[in-house]
């Protein structure tokens, strides 16, 4: 028991508490818009970030930042090209996210290592700077979702409305891509680039089947994230588990909770 | 007296919408080429075409969704672009605009309405959440304010998305095949609704619908205009209603 008192592991349940507010807080939003599979799509591509700033000595967090909003860019311009089939942008900017991370990759043989750090999620090596990076974002996110909720549950709810009702639509779905690279490009080192996607979209799962309301909803999905993290990296610590792989198993035994609470509470 | 006629009948006949020779292209598809269209104050106008005729395409370029590649369209005498009075315009969605899982209440949605460019940085405040309790008087859905959207029947739907319309008591109503998947009945009381508000209210309706019985038999079976196939038919509420209020026993 004696890890939780551990300076590293304060470090990991602060960046975890800190990730666990902006996650579900991003995620709720991706999936009323059915984007749901972007997480993964730009976690891919930081991790190409990541990559690159291990091969050329840059802060590797703030590399897969700027990769991740660059491919959200991208992202929405593909998504217009080819309006109908808008997953075909999601497919096409995993896969250059992949390919350039495994060029990297073979690039930097000697940094191998510390990328897959970033994959299955490194939370015990957080450092005071990815702790500072991860609290900057949350903050950024926390404003930006209590400024534009409204704005933002119109869009989500119906975009033509929106946009009937005069909201800068674009700048709105702009600032919803932003911050998503922002949190998925922190999160990764906290649950890893694969299983970062978990955090955005399992808490959200969770709460539109109980929630009575939006406003519920994004707080029972916050709620329920954290409740992961922080019992997923106590658990982790005490039985030497991974904690990324554990907070995300321990959503997803939560979201079987709730449908079969619910279809408890139905028949 | 001639004056005053020519006052009266500008102001009755504001161009609410206005196209001058408006196209649109898709891609290299011309959807809409040279389109004319005015619709006056208190006008019920309705738009009537088969699928892909460009009705959509149309309604969308009007609430500045779309940008047409030719031509001007006017709101109110001002053009889309930079228009910015937003709330004086209502806008009711076709059904299916919406995922019946979404986690929102009815007075979540109602109270959406409010929610225009003028209101962004500003909190919900006491004179919304009035507005939002007579909005959901007038449609009879006080009772449904915290149920999720999604438990309710299409015609609950179709009065939570009339009453969102409303909350601003806008000038122009807008309605995108308001009644696609719902029954007849409520259909029919549906359109009872909307024609008994232009009949008695000073709004101006512009209604795409795919009915052409209901249509014609609200709006009389001659189309005012017709653009490819694409028919707008309208109605002109009572002009005896047509006057500045106020200056109607002097008149008379």
């Amino acid at each position: 028991m004696e890890i939780i008192t551990a300076d590293f592991f304060q470090r990991a349940l602060a960046g975890g508490l800190l990730i666990g507010l902006t996650a579900p807080l991003i995620g709720i939003f991706l999936v009323l818009r059915r984007l749901s599979m972007i997480g993964d799509t730009l976690a891919h591509v930081t991790i190409a970030g990541v990559a690159l700033g291990f091969l050329t000595g840059v802060y590797p967090i703030g590399m897969g930042i700027i990769f991740a909003v660059l491919a959200s860019f991208a992202i929405e311009k593909l998504r217009k090209a080819y309006k109908g089939y808008a997953e075909l942008s999601i497919a096409v900017i995993m896969a250059g996210g992949v390919a350039l991370a495994s060029l990297f990759f073979t690039l930097g043989m000697g940094y191998n290592n510390d990328v897959v750090g970033y994959l299955f999620g490194s939370i015990y090596t957080l450092d005071m700077t990815d702790l500072y990076v991860v609290g900057a974002v949350t903050v950024l996110v926390a404003v930006t979702v209590f400024i534009f909720f409204k704005e933002l549950f119109l869009l989500s709810f119906e975009e033509d409305a929106a946009a009937v009702s005069g909201l800068p639509v674009k700048l709105l779905n702009m600032i919803i891509t932003v911050m998503t690279a922002l949190v998925i490009s922190t999160a990764i080192k906290i649950v890893g680039a694969l299983l970062v996607s978990a955090l955005l979209t399992i808490p959200a799962a969770c709460s539109l089947i109980i929630a009575r309301s939006f406003k519920q909803s994004v707080v029972f999905s916050v709620i329920i994230a954290e409740i992961a993290v922080v019992a997923g990296l106590v658990i982790a610590g005490v039985w030497n588990l991974a904690p990324g792989a554990t907070i995300v198993l321990l959503l997803i035994a939560m979201l079987i909770l709730t449908l079969v609470g619910k279809r408890g509470f139905t028949t | 007296m001639t004056s005053l006629t020519r006052v009266i009948g500008e102001a009755c006949h504001q161009h609410i919408i206005e196209l001058n020779q408006v196209s649109f292209a898709y891609q290299d598809q011309q959807v809409i080429s040279g389109l004319n269209l005015v619709v006056k104050e208190r006008d019920f106008v309705g738009i009537i075409g088969s699928n892909g005729a460009g009705k959509t395409t149309l309604l969308k370029m009007i609430v500045g969704l779309l940008r047409p590649t030719h031509g001007e369209i006017m709101l109110f005498g001002q053009p889309v672009r930079s228009f910015r009075d937003w709330e004086r315009i209502g806008y009711v969605p076709q059904k299916n605009a919406f995922n019946p899982l979404f986690p929102a209440t009815v007075q979540e949605v109602v109270l959406s309405g409010l929610y225009s460019n003028k209101k962004i940085f500003k909190r919900v405040h006491q004179e919304d959440r009035r507005k939002l309790a007579e909005a959901m008087e007038v449609m009879h859905i006080s009772d449904l304010a915290s149920k999720r959207i999604g438990q309710l029947s299409g015609g609950q739907q179709q009065r939570v998305f009339l009453a969102r319309a409303l909350i601003n008591q806008p000038d122009l109503l807008i309605l995108d095949e308001p009644t696609v998947g719902i029954d007849a009945q409520t259909q029919a009381d549906f359109f009872d609704l909307i024609f008994h508000m232009h009949a008695h209210h000073q709004m101006t309706f512009l209604m795409v619908s795919h009915d052409i019985e209901m249509i014609e038999g609200k709006l009389g079976k001659e189309p005012r205009d017709t653009y490819g196939s694409i028919k707008f038919y309208a109605r002109h509420s009572h002009e005896q209603d047509c006057v500045i209020p106020g200056l109607q026993h002097s008149i008379l």
